[in-house]
């Protein structure tokens, strides 16, 4: 069913036990997006150290593309220097603008690519991308 | 009593589609907009075919013969309404009309008006094209906005109406129909008590109008708001009435041609209404393919339609409540209600809910409605709404309930 290519194990884990839900204590800034069109909400805390992604800790109300993308987003790029972590978000966002024609790479995106089916649904395109433009916000801002 | 609308589903070319693969496709998103038989399709493309031209300018024949067809289409519009033709205003939707009647009162040179110190009431279940053109005003004019809360099943709460509607009230606006329970408001009694304090009442009547029978005059209102798309008319069409007398007293809020009676490089004065409401060339061809889509409705008769969607509407609630993990939103039973129904699926996003039930070719609409602060107080993220409309049918329901059951299974939530 095309149905699966939109909905692969690994998202529906990870909507199931989210990754690095809850948000942390410590933070060098809080950002808050959404997306009016349908209503998800992702809160976001970012914190750095230097140029290396500390900790991303979110939290939101959505449906499950959008909640398993800020799960994987957040294991992908804790750990990651900014700039790395640009790379694959960059990298991020062209899957899902390609209209069901990449796979992505695996050595950048690692569980990332289970949403390359997403771009095969043009509404659900803004709900794989919410966590991860709150992150683009939430850096650009530090890094400033 | 069961009605068989079944032979008018032919008339809708797009229901003919195959949607997802080969399934038929099952539209159930009346709610947001309906679909349009041949017949309004053909009158819409007929006027730029044999007609086209700018109504009420021009001394050739094109002129007269459109502006006979914009002004019978007004007519029609306004014999399905019970209300005087020179009363129906053409605007662009529902959301133009509200907007505009919000501005022509917030005018200080309309003789009725809204000012400071004044209070507009409105429900906490309005469409956001029933609530923010009234903040707006209010924002504007330093009035009051005030609401009714909403009961659990969905109901306008009218147990403090005395004193939520009072000397200094000037408009209620209220929906007729909710777009996200289906729920009809008791009209009468918001009516009277507007009118005992000399409120007028603006009732958004986009999801009753292409429904049900609507008269103004039965229903005592003083304005009336909808589109004509949700009436299986066209895009681009939507209607404006209001009372002779109160028309009379207020100021246009849009300005330009057609809508002077004289003008000067100092100012103009405004014809009379319904033109003094209609600057600028009209949507004419989506007029005349609104009143065919009036025709069509009253061939059917407005009788048969509430009485097939109420049957289906129960026929969904009987299914839903059979279904564990599966919430009606809004009132169980059938009174005072239409053809819309919410619901939720425990565990399960309603964006995700639709998508599977898209991929049965069922479609249906996710979200919030445009209802935020009702989602708000309900404490929902959104739910999944079906609604139907006359050429939906019984075998429509039995595919969306077993899709539903799907939708559990899916997402591996309950049993
Ligand atoms: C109750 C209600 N009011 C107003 C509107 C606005 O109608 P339109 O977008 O056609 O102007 C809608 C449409 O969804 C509605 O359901």
């Amino acid at each position: 069913m095309e149905l699966d290519s939109l909905y692969q194990e690994v998202i529906l884990d990870h909507y199931k036990s989210p990754k690095h839900k809850g948000l942390s204590e410590q933070k060098d800034i809080q950002v808050h997006h959404n997306n009016p069109s349908c209503g998800d909400e992702v809160t976001l805390n970012l914190l750095m150290s230097g140029q290396i992604v500390k900790e991303i800790s979110w939290d939101g109300i959505g449906c499950s593309i959008s909640m398993a993308s800020a799960s994987v987003m957040s294991e992908l790029l804790i750990g990651k220097s900014y700039q790395e972590a640009i790379k694959i978000l960059d990298a991020f966002v062209e899957l899902m603008q390609s209209k069901g024609q990449s796979v992505g790479d695996e050595n950048l995106l690692e569980d990332g690519v289970a949403f390359a089916g997403v771009s095969k649904f043009p509404a659900r395109i803004k709900c794989a991308l919410l966590g991860w433009m709150a992150f683009k916000d939430a850096s650009a801002q530090v890094m400033a | 009593m069961s009605v068989d609308l079944s032979k008018y589903k032919k008339d809708f070319p797009i229901l003919h589609r195959k949607v997802r693969g080969d399934n038929p496709l099952i539209y159930l998103d009346n709610g947001a907009t309906s679909q349009k038989p041949e017949s309004v399709i053909a009158a819409e493309s007929n006027f730029y075919r044999t007609i086209n031209s700018a109504v009420h300018r021009g001394a050739h024949l094109l002129a007269e013969e459109a502006s006979q067809a914009y002004e019978s289409a007004r007519e029609n519009l306004a014999n399905f309404i019970g209300a005087k033709t020179d009363e129906v205003i053409f605007t662009k939707s529902a959301t133009e009309s509200l907007n505009m009647i919000a501005y022509s009162l917030g005018n200080p040179d309309s003789k009725f008006n809204v000012s400071a110190g004044d209070e507009i009431v409105v429900s906490e279940m309005e469409h956001h094209a029933n609530l923010i053109p009234w903040q707006q005003l209010a924002k504007r004019s330093g009035a009051k906005l005030r609401w009714f809360s909403i009961t659990k099943d969905g109901r306008i709460d009218t147990s403090n109406i005395d004193t939520l509607i009072n000397k200094k009230t000037k408009v209620v606006a209220i929906t007729h129909q909710s777009n996200v329970f289906g729920t009809i408001v008791p009209l009468t009694e918001i009516t009277k008590a507007a009118h005992a304090v000399g409120a007028v009442v603006v009732l958004d009547a986009c999801q009753s109008a292409p429904h049900f029978a609507v008269d103004v005059k039965k229903l005592d209102v003083d304005f009336l708001a909808f589109s004509g798309h949700k009436a299986l008319g066209p895009t681009g069409v939507g209607i404006l009435w209001g009372r002779t007398e109160l028309l009379e007293k207020l100021e246009p809020a849009l300005f330009g041609g057609s809508m002077v009676d004289s003008v000067s490089m100092e100012g103009a004065t405004w014809a009379k209404a319904p033109r003094k409401f209609e600057a600028g060339v009209p949507n004419m061809a989506q007029a005349v393919g609104l009143s065919a889509a009036i025709d069509y409705l009253n061939m059917v008769g407005m009788e048969k339609i509430a009485g097939h969607e109420a049957d289906l509407t129960k026929q969904l609630l009987d299914g839903i409540s059979k279904i564990s993990g599966v919430d009606v939103i809004g009132p169980l039973d059938m009174k005072d209600r239409g053809g819309v129904v919410s619901f939720t699926v425990d565990g399960v996003h309603p964006h995700d809910v639709g998508q599977v039930l898209d991929q049965y070719g069922i479609a249906v609409r996710t979200g919030h409605h445009c209802a935020w602060p009702l989602m708000r107080k309900l404490n929902l993220v959104g739910t999944t709404r079906a609604s139907f409309h006359l050429y939906n049918d019984s075998s429509d329901i039995t595919a969306l309930l077993a899709a539903i059951e799907q939708v559990k299974i899916y997402f591996k939530v309950g049993k």
